[in-house]
């Protein structure tokens, strides 16, 4: 029997950590428990000679291409857009571009403003010194002044335009249109320990420098000086109930494959937007026999991905190619609403500098542009290093049909039920992503680029796991409150994407953590004032 | 076990034959085909998790070619293997896919387009800052963002 806690956290990636970190100022006894281990920086690909091969195999965006025995399988046959995550001390902030946009305040005001979905119970003020204190905890690089969001002040300047940024510049610039150096969690400087960024180009599967920040090499060190546990190979079942109506704790799976239980008497989930639905259902009990903290059945339900509209070109001359953190510059020219454009809402592009070498190989033989032949290399040498591109992310709105629900024969390594995923692209969605297809031609165009292609949905595109959770002041209407306890259980906390109410049109980290940091503290002040499970 | 070890003779001949369909080598370019003797030993050490679809791959090839592909007079494999590309589906995509990244990167193949042969780390790459003027416009516009009630 393991020592009861006073708080568990479920998951050691972008909110768990930084929970966790919050949380250690209490001095009470804080554990998290992870599903994967530990991944040491010379794991990493960019260590070998077969750094391109390894995106196929144990360093696959798709944990149903990676397999590793700390992931899960996903039932996503249902989806046109499969789900990406990683499992590991970091979750997966070891996995990501490091784009690193913050929600705009309108992105909380939804229903308000243009009425459709729902505003969300606390506002960008609310989160803005949270924010401000990710961005120090992360270390982020960008450039103050960005006309196309609150004043805020990244601390390290940012990355490099390169060849690559300055052709797509001076095409938005023909356009009069909005861009901006992205924020970025990669470090453009010495940065609390960590390696400036070397322009590795392979940023994704993690950075063997440091440079990219991952919460294994930002929140965790100090939580875990601080006196916080960290137990890896955990893999929870369920959450248990007791019959006063609270959460008593969790039973997982420990690295042997055996059963442990461990109670506490608080529980917060950080598990993603797939992974925190399918332990809510999985956490059957006769209070809740549909999943814990599901009266409205709401849980599992409107899951927001982001559809990616990707449109790429090739320019007249060889540019950046993979040399460098690939996203570099954003736009935010058609993210706020205009009605005359058919659709509400709107998207962020993200400027690609190029991809890898193989990839173009790759690529372009899989829609025929390159040939099998004595051509193959004439052909190959005109494409390498001088694709450039631009994705939309693309505002989902939230749509109770798109859903994780438990797959009926699909299971994990310990032989707990794997989640599946229904999902289709909404209506207003589609047309906002012929929009950004439409305009990021005329871009490519202006940039002089030329054999232009698209690819939309990105199919591995599924990176934003929001939603299926939501925030709310209506307990009939969502599963948490504004501070992100469950309304059904009141020791029980969600922190991760899951609690969005809506999606935006960003890449989420830098909100989910910001979120995250702000329900630490309410936590904090509530167990303080005595008033936190009132 | 390896899973060169699995494929029978005759799939790897099909398969040798098939990667020197597919990148053939090149006396312009100085580069070898994708058949080399090096490359192919890396394709068959390399195919992993992708082996049963390769294996399915190669199945539909040879009977495409109403046996054996490499059996094939050179003359008549371009046409078949036009067939196979048309045909292969994902099972071939994933064929090709190991073909290429083992190809590109060969030492020689690399050099010929003006790549070291070295792994990104520790050495990176240096990509210039650039121009920051051309910000200014986008400087001078005023917030773009909406305001909240």
């Amino acid at each position: 029997m393991n020592e009861k806690v006073d708080v568990l956290i479920i998951g050691s990636g972008a909110s768990g950590a930084a929970v966790a970190w919050s949380l250690a100022d209490t001095r009470m006894r804080i554990l998290c428990l992870e599903q994967g281990d530990w991944v040491k920086s010379t794991d990493y690909p960019s260590h070998g000679r077969d750094w391109e091969a390894r995106s196929f195999s144990d360093f696959a965006t798709s944990p149903n291409r990676r397999r590793r025995p700390t992931d899960y399988p996903i039932n996503d046959d249902a989806s046109p857009i499969k789900v990406v995550n990683f499992n590991g001390v970091g979750g997966s902030t070891i996995m990501y571009t490091a784009h690193f946009p913050r929600l705009k305040p309108s992105d909380f005001k939804v229903r308000t403003l243009d009425g459709v979905a729902d505003d969300w119970p606390i506002d960008y003020e609310t989160l803005e010194p949270f924010f401000a204190e990710n961005d120090r905890m992360m270390g982020v690089s960008g450039l103050a002044g960005d006309p196309a969001y609150p004043w805020h002040e990244p601390p390290m300047p940012p990355l490099p335009l390169g060849k690559s940024g300055q052709v797509f510049g001076k095409a938005m610039n023909k356009l009069g249109w909005h861009w901006w150096p992205s924020d970025s969690t990669i470090a453009t400087v010495e940065y609390e320990g960590r390696g400036r960024c070397l322009n590795l180009g392979h940023c994704t599967p993690g950075c063997a420098q440091g440079a990219k920040a991952s919460t294994d090499i930002t929140y965790w060190p100090i939580a875990l000086r601080k006196g916080v546990e960290l137990r890896t190979h955990a893999r929870v079942r369920e959450i248990t109930m007791g019959a006063d109506g609270m959460a008593t704790g969790v039973i997982y799976y420990d690295r042997d494959g055996r059963e442990q239980v461990q109670e506490a008497e608080l529980v917060v989930i950080a598990c993603n937007g797939v992974g925190t639905p399918r332990l809510m259902l999985n956490s059957q009990s006769g209070k809740f026999p549909n999943g814990i903290a599901n009266s409205t059945g709401l849980v599992g339900r409107n899951l927001m991905f982001h559809p990616y509209a990707q449109t790429y070109g090739y320019a007249d001359r060889p540019l950046d190619g993979n040399h460098g953190p690939p996203l570099c510059l954003w736009s935010q020219e058609f993210y706020e609403t205009d009605k005359a454009r058919g659709f509400v809402r709107g998207y962020t592009y993200q400027f690609g500098r190029g991809i890898q070498s193989i990839a173009e190989a790759i690529q372009s033989t899989e829609v025929g542009r390159m040939p099998w032949g004595p051509d193959h290399h004439r052909v190959y040498r005109e494409l390498l290093n001088r694709r450039i591109y631009l994705s939309a992310i693309c505002e989902d709105l939230p749509e109770e049909h798109n859903r994780v629900t438990l797959d009926p024969v699909l299971k994990d390594g310990n032989g707990i039920p794997a989640p599946k995923v229904e999902y289709r692209i909404g209506e207003n969605t589609q047309k906002m992503i012929q929009h950004a297809l439409k305009n990021a031609r005329t871009i490519l165009e202006t940039a002089g680029a030329t054999n232009i292609g698209t690819q939309v949905p990105i199919l591995n595109g599924g990176w934003h796991l929001l939603g299926t959770a939501r925030m709310g002041s209506d307990p009939e209407r969502s599963v948490v409150n504004g501070w992100g306890r469950c309304h059904d259980v009141k020791n029980l906390f969600i922190v991760d994407g899951s609690i969005w109410t809506t999606s935006g049109g960003v890449n989420p980290t830098s909100t989910i953590q910001a979120l995250a940091l702000y329900i630490a503290d309410q936590i904090k002040t509530r167990v303080s004032d005595g008033t936190v499970f009132e | 076990m390896s899973d060169a070890a699995i494929l029978t003779d005759a799939e790897i001949r099909d398969l040798r034959t098939l990667a020197g369909v597919m990148i053939p080598a090149s006396d312009a370019h100085k580069v070898p085909g994708a058949d080399d003797e090096l490359i192919f030993a890396d394709i068959l050490r390399s195919l992993e998790r992708d082996f049963g679809d390769c294996r399915r791959a190669l199945a539909h090839l040879a009977q495409l070619s109403g046996g054996s592909f490499s059996a094939l007079a050179p003359e008549r494999r371009a046409g078949i293997a036009a067939a196979f590309k048309k045909e292969g589906g994902a099972a071939l995509a994933l064929l090709n896919r190991v073909v290429l990244l083992c190809y590109y990167r060969d030492d020689r193949v690399m050099r010929s387009l003006g790549q070291e042969p070295r792994p990104p780390f520790p050495k990176g790459h240096v990509v210039e800052q650039g121009d920051w003027s051309l910000l200014d416009p986008v400087k001078q516009r005023s917030a773009i963002y909406r305001r909240t009630p």
